[in-house]
C-alpha cells in the first residue's frame, strides 16, 4: 500500500506530460482568420509610399492574375526578417503589392533600400484606414487577391522560410 | 560592449553550475572534502555573475540601445524611464533572465546564509540547486538569448503592449518571481534530504525560513497582481481565475500547506515524507505555471509570446526537474522512518487537516485550468470558467477558514474536543449573532457564498485572535504574532471579498457634461469631457465632481490611446474611502452626445487587499522572530559555556 | 486508542474529502461543459428562463441597436442555424461589432430574449469562443460554416 503510494505521485506526473506534450504537439489551429476570406478587397486609393513606386489601388489588384498583397511598415522589426521570403516568392514569379502601414515616405525608402524592395506599387496608409478595412490587426500580414480581387487568403505574421512554397500552391490555387 | 559582456556573464554563471553541480556530488560521492570546499564559492560567483548580466540588460533598456533586439521589439525611446525599466522584465527573455538570475542568488543566500542544516544535506542542497539552474542557464541561452543583437539597428523600438504600461505592473512580476524562484530552494533543499536521508525535525527547522521569504514574496505578488488586474482591466473584478492568476495561486496554495506541513516537521517530528512530497510539489506548480503561460498551450488574457519550441524546451525541463524529483522521492523515502505518532484531536490533525483542504483546492484548480486541455485531446472545445472555480474553491475555503480558526487553539501531541469546543465558544458565539443580523437585515439580498463569508470571516477574525488570549504580551513570542497576523489577515480579506460580492451597488448611465448621478449615497456631477496628451498617448479624460455630503473631489476617468502598438484602453478612476471604494469607468460616445459612465460603489473591497498585505506581514513577522529566536538561543549558549569556562 | 488505529481514521477521512472533491469537481465540470450554447442548441435543448448560461455565436450584421437611455443594446446573435435576440446594458468591450464573434453570459427571460449580463472580449480580436472555433461568418448571408 504505502509502496504504491510512494509512486502515485511519479505515475500522475507522466499523465500530465503526456498531456501538455499532446496539447503542445497539436497541429496549431488556434489563429481565426480574417472573416473578409472569400471577400471582394474594400475599395481604396492610397497615394505613394516609395519614391520610385507607382501608387496603389483596389482597382490594380483585380489584373486577372492572383496577387500577393503585404502589409508593412519600416518600424516593424518581423517585416525586416519576411523580406527575404517575399524576395523569393518574387523570383518564384508571384506579383507583389505593399501597403505601408503609419509611415513616411523617406522611412520607406531607407527600408526598401536596406531589406529589398519586390513590390510592384506601395500605397501608403498613413492612418491604419485600410489595415483596419482589411480586418488586420498588425504588420505584417499578406493577403492572396484572386484575379477578380477578391481575398483568398490571410497569413497574420511574417512569412517564414518555410512558408513560401505554401504561399506559392495557394497562389496557384487562386487561379 | 554591454550586451556581450552580459551574455558572457551568462555563459561563466552557467559554467559555475555545471562546476558546482560535479563538485557537490563527487565531493560528498567520494568523502572528499577539498572538493566540497569549492561548492560555496561557486554558488555565490554564480549569483554574482547572475545579477551582473541582469544589471547589464537592464542597462540597456535604460539607454534605449535599439542595436539590441529585445529592447527594440519591447521598448522605445520616447517612453518613460520607468517604463523602460519595467520593459526590461516585461517580456519573454527578460523574464527568464530575471528567473535564472532570482535563481543564482537564491542559491548564493544558501550557501552564504545557512547555517542549520547538516553539511552534507547543505552540500547535497546546492548541487540540486545547481542542476536545476543549469537547464534553465540552457533554456536562456540556447532557445531565448535576450541579448541578441539586431543588424542593421532600426531608429527606434516598437513600443510595449500600452496594457502593461503601468506602474502597478513595473513591480508585481518581480516580485512573484522571487516568491515562484524562491520555492526551488525548497526543491533543492528536498532533494537534498532525500540524497542524504536527512529528513527530520532539525532538517525542517533549516528549511521553514526559505519557505516563508518565498511564501511572503509570493503572497505579495498575488495581491499586487489582483489590485493591478482590478483597477487596469477597469471590470471591477478583483480575480478572473485567468490561467495566468492560476498559474500563480497554484504554487500559493502548495507553499501555504508545506509551510504548515513544515512546522509540524519541525516541532514534532511528524508528516515526514509528506513535507518533502510539497517541497518538491510547490516548485513543480511555478515550472507548471511558467510552462502554461510561456507555451501558449492556454490562452489567457495576458499570455506572452506564443512559441512552440520554447514550450518543448521547458517541457522537457519540466520532465527532467519533476520526474527526475519524483523518481528519488520513490527510491529514496521508503528508507526514510516513520515519523513521530500523534492523537487524533491534536494540532497536527488540524494541520493535516489545513493540509488535506490545500491540495484539493490546488488539485481542482489545477484540473480546472488543465480541462480545456484534456478535452481538447479527445476532440471537444470546451472552456472553464469562473464559475467553475468559485463553485469548487468557495466551500472548500470556507471549510479552510473554520479548520483555521480551530488550529491554534489546539494543543501540540493531545488535546480533548471538549476543550477545543470550549475555546471556540465566543468565535461560535459571533458567528451565530451575525448570522441572525445578516438574515434579519439582508435577507434574500445577498447569496449563499457572500452569507456564509461574512460570517465565518467575523468570527474567524477573532477567533485568530485568542491565541493571545490571557498571555503576557510582551514575553509572547514574534512569530506568534506572525501568525496571528497572518490568520487576521485571511478573514480580512475574506471579509471584503464577501462585502465586495455582497453589497456592491453598480450603477450604468449615458450623460451628457452637466449631469448629475446619484448612487449608494454619493452625487457625480460629470462637468465636462476634454482631450488630453500624455508621455505616448492621447486620452479624452472626464472631469467628474463626486461628493458624499461634505466636500467633494475631482476624478478623472479615461479613455486612452496608444499609437504604438495602436490600442484603447480605458483608465478607470478610483476614489478611496475607509469603508469602500468609488470605481467610475468612461465609456464611448452615444448619440445626443451623451457618454457611457459606468459607477461602481464597492463597501470594503479594499479589504480583500489590506488582508493579503496583512498575511504577508504575517509572514515576515514570523521569519524575523524564528531567526531572532536562534541568534539569541546560540548568544546564550555562547554566553554559558564562557561562564561556564 | 492505538496510533494505528488513529492513522487509518485520518486516512479514511482524508479518503472521503479526496472523493468528494473528485465528485464535486466532476458536477462542475459537467455543469461547466453544458454551460455553452450556441443559439442552435437553444432551438434544439431548449433553456429554461433564469439559467446562467453563456451564449456563443456572431453578432448579425445590421441588428444592433442602441436604446434610448444610451446604455443599453439590442442585437441578434447566430450560429448560421438559429438566431437569439440578445440585450445588454453596459459598457461593451471595444472589440465587440457587429459581425464579430461574442460570448455572452447571461439568462433568458420569459419572452425568450437573452440578457446579457457580461460580454466576454478578450484584448484580442482574434478571439473567438474556443466552442465556436474554425467557424466563419458570411456576412451577406448571414451564414456560418465550418472553415475546412
Amino acid at each position: 500500500m504505502r509502496k504504491l503510494l510512494i509512486w502515485l505521485p511519479l505515475v500522475l506526473f507522466l499523465g500530465f506530460i503526456a498531456l501538455f506534450a499532446s496539447g503542445l504537439f497539436q497541429p496549431d489551429d488556434r489563429i481565426i482568420h480574417s472573416r473578409l476570406v472569400g471577400q471582394p478587397l474594400p475599395a481604396f486609393s492610397l497615394p505613394a509610399a516609395a519614391s520610385d513606386r507607382p501608387p496603389l489601388a483596389s482597382a490594380q489588384l483585380a489584373t486577372g492574375q492572383p496577387r500577393l498583397l503585404n502589409t508593412f511598415a519600416s518600424w516593424c522589426v518581423p517585416c525586416a526578417a519576411e523580406a527575404p521570403q517575399l524576395e523569393a516568392l518574387q523570383k518564384a514569379g508571384a506579383q507583389i503589392d505593399g501597403i505601408a502601414i503609419r509611415d513616411a515616405r523617406a522611412d520607406v525608402d531607407a527600408f526598401l533600400k536596406r531589406n529589398g524592395n519586390p513590390y510592384a506599387r506601395i500605397g501608403l496608409d498613413a492612418r491604419s484606414a485600410v489595415q483596419i478595412a482589411l480586418g488586420s490587426s498588425g504588420v505584417p500580414e499578406t493577403f492572396i487577391i484572386d484575379g477578380k480581387g477578391r481575398i483568398a487568403y490571410q497569413h497574420i505574421g511574417d512569412i517564414r522560410a518555410d512558408d513560401v512554397p505554401m504561399i506559392l500552391d495557394r497562389l496557384r490555387a487562386a487561379q | 560592449m554591454i550586451a556581450e559582456t552580459g551574455l558572457a556573464a551568462l555563459w561563466l554563471a552557467a559554467a559555475l553550475a555545471l562546476l558546482q553541480l560535479i563538485l557537490a556530488f563527487a565531493g560528498l560521492k567520494g568523502g572528499k572534502p577539498e572538493l566540497l570546499a569549492a561548492v560555496r564559492p561557486a554558488a555565490v560567483a554564480q549569483g554574482v555573475l547572475t545579477a551582473i548580466a541582469f544589471a547589464l540588460l537592464v542597462t540597456l533598456f535604460l539607454r534605449s540601445d535599439m542595436s539590441v533586439l529585445l529592447v527594440v521589439t519591447n521598448s522605445h525611446s520616447m517612453k518613460p524611464w520607468l517604463y523602460k525599466f519595467a520593459g526590461a522584465w516585461g517580456n519573454h527573455e527578460g523574464s527568464m533572465l530575471l528567473w535564472v538570475t532570482v535563481m543564482g542568488m537564491a542559491g548564493a543566500a544558501v550557501a552564504l546564509f545557512e547555517r542549520a542544516l547538516r553539511r552534507d544535506t547543505h552540500m547535497a542542497t546546492l548541487g540540486g540547486q545547481a542542476a536545476i539552474s543549469l537547464g534553465f542557464y540552457a533554456f536562456l541561452l540556447f532557445s531565448s538569448n535576450p541579448f541578441a543583437r539586431i543588424d542593421p539597428a532600426p531608429a527606434d523600438g516598437q513600443g510595449l503592449n500600452p496594457l502593461l504600461q503601468d506602474p502597478g505592473l513595473a513591480f508585481h512580476p518581480p516580485t512573484l518571481y522571487l516568491g515562484y524562484v524562491g520555492l526551488s530552494v525548497a526543491f533543492s533543499f528536498a532533494i537534498g534530504a532525500l540524497l542524504t536521508r536527512q529528513v527530520d525535525a532539525a532538517f525542517a527547522r533549516a528549511m521553514r525560513p526559505w519557505v516563508l521569504a518565498a511564501w511572503v514574496l509570493l503572497t505579495l505578488g498575488i495581491t499586487a497582481g489582483s489590485y493591478w488586474a482590478y483597477y487596469e482591466l477597469g471590470w471591477g473584478g478583483w480575480w478572473f481565475w485567468d490561467p495566468v492568476e492560476n498559474a500563480s495561486l497554484m504554487p500559493w496554495l502548495a507553499a501555504t500547506a508545506l509551510l504548515h506541513s513544515v512546522t509540524v516537521l519541525a516541532t514534532r517530528d511528524a508528516l515526514r515524507a509528506w513535507t518533502i512530497m510539497l517541497a518538491v510539489v510547490a516548485f513543480s506548480m511555478s515550472m507548471v505555471g511558467t510552462f502554461l503561460v510561456r507555451s501558449g498551450i492556454l490562452t489567457s488574457v495576458h499570455a506572452f509570446a506564443v512559441d512552440p519550441t520554447r514550450g518543448s524546451f521547458i517541457l522537457a525541463l519540466l520532465a527532467l526537474y519533476i520526474g527526475g524529483a519524483l523518481a528519488l522521492f520513490g527510491w529514496r523515502i521508503g528508507s526514510v522512518r516513520e515519523g513521530a505518532p500523534f492523537e487524533l484531536v491534536s494540532r497536527e490533525t488540524m494541520l493535516v487537516v489545513n493540509n488535506l483542504l490545500l491540495t484539493v483546492i490546488l488539485g481542482l484548480v489545477l484540473i480546472g485550468t488543465l480541462y480545456p486541455l484534456m478535452t481538447e485531446a479527445f476532440g471537444h472545445k470546451v472552456s472553464v470558467g469562473a464559475p467553475y472555480f468559485d463553485r469548487i474553491a468557495g466551500p472548500i475555503a470556507l471549510a479552510l477558514m473554520v479548520a483555521m480558526a480551530a488550529g491554534p487553539l489546539t494543543r501540540w501531541r493531545k488535546d480533548r474536543a471538549r476543550l477545543v469546543g470550549k475555546r471556540l465558544l465566543i468565535p461560535a458565539a459571533i458567528a451565530l449573532i451575525v448570522a441572525i443580523s445578516l438574515s434579519v437585515f439582508a435577507l434574500g439580498r445577498i447569496g449563499i457564498l457572500p452569507f456564509l463569508g461574512l460570517v465565518i470571516a467575523l468570527s474567524v477574525g477573532v477567533a485568530s485572535l485568542a491565541p493571545l488570549w490571557k498571555r503576557n504580551l510582551r514575553r509572547t513570542p514574534l512569530f506568534t504574532y506572525g501568525m496571528v497576523i497572518a490568520h487576521l489577515g485571511c478573514a480580512v480579506s475574506l471579509a471584503g471579498m464577501a462585502c465586495d460580492s455582497a453589497f456592491t451597488v453598480e450603477k450604468l448611465v449615458a450623460a451628457r457634461p452637466g449631469d448629475t448621478i446619484q448612487t449608494a449615497g454619493w452625487t457625480l456631477h460629470f462637468r465636462k469631457i476634454a482631450p488630453l496628451a500624455g508621455d505616448n498617448w492621447t486620452a479624452l479624460q472626464a472631469d467628474i465632481d463626486v461628493s458624499r455630503g461634505g466636500g467633494s473631489v475631482l476624478i478623472h476617468p479615461q479613455s486612452r490611446f496608444f499609437a504604438s502598438p495602436p490600442t484603447t484602453t480605458s483608465e478607470a478612476a478610483l476614489l478611496t474611502r475607509w469603508n469602500g471604494q468609488l470605481y467610475v469607468v468612461l465609456g464611448e460616445e452615444v448619440e445626443g452626445g451623451r457618454w457611457q459612465l459606468r459607477v461602481w460603489w464597492k463597501p470594503f473591497v479594499t479589504l480583500i487587499w489590506l488582508g493579503g498585505v496583512m498575511i504577508a506581514l504575517g509572514g515576515a513577522m514570523a521569519l524575523v522572530g524564528r531567526e531572532r529566536r536562534g541568534w539569541l538561543m546560540k548568544w546564550r549558549a555562547r554566553k554559558a559555556t564562557e561562564v561556564a569556562a | 486508542m492505538k496510533a494505528k488505529h488513529q492513522r487509518l481514521i485520518l486516512a479514511l477521512a482524508a479518503l472521503v474529502a479526496l472523493i468528494g472533491a473528485g465528485l464535486l469537481a466532476a458536477s462542475a465540470l459537467k455543469d461547466e461543459a453544458a454551460y455553452f450554447y450556441a443559439p442552435n442548441d437553444v432551438k434544439t435543448k431548449g433553456v429554461e428562463p433564469g439559467k446562467a448560461i453563456r451564449l456563443g455565436g456572431m453578432v448579425v450584421k445590421n441588428s444592433l441597436k442602441r436604446a434610448p437611455d444610451g446604455v443599453t443594446i439590442h442585437f441578434n446573435v447566430s450560429d448560421g442555424k438559429a438566431t437569439v435576440p440578445a440585450t445588454f446594458s453596459g459598457i461593451a468591450p471595444d472589440l465587440f461589432k457587429e459581425g464579430s464573434g461574442v460570448v455572452a453570459e447571461g439568462s433568458f427571460d420569459a419572452k425568450g430574449t437573452f440578457i446579457a449580463t457580461n460580454l466576454l472580449a478578450k484584448h484580442d480580436e482574434r478571439y473567438m469562443p474556443r466552442e465556436l472555433e474554425g467557424m466563419n461568418y458570411n456576412e451577406t448571408t448571414h451564414e456560418m460554416k465550418a472553415e475546412r
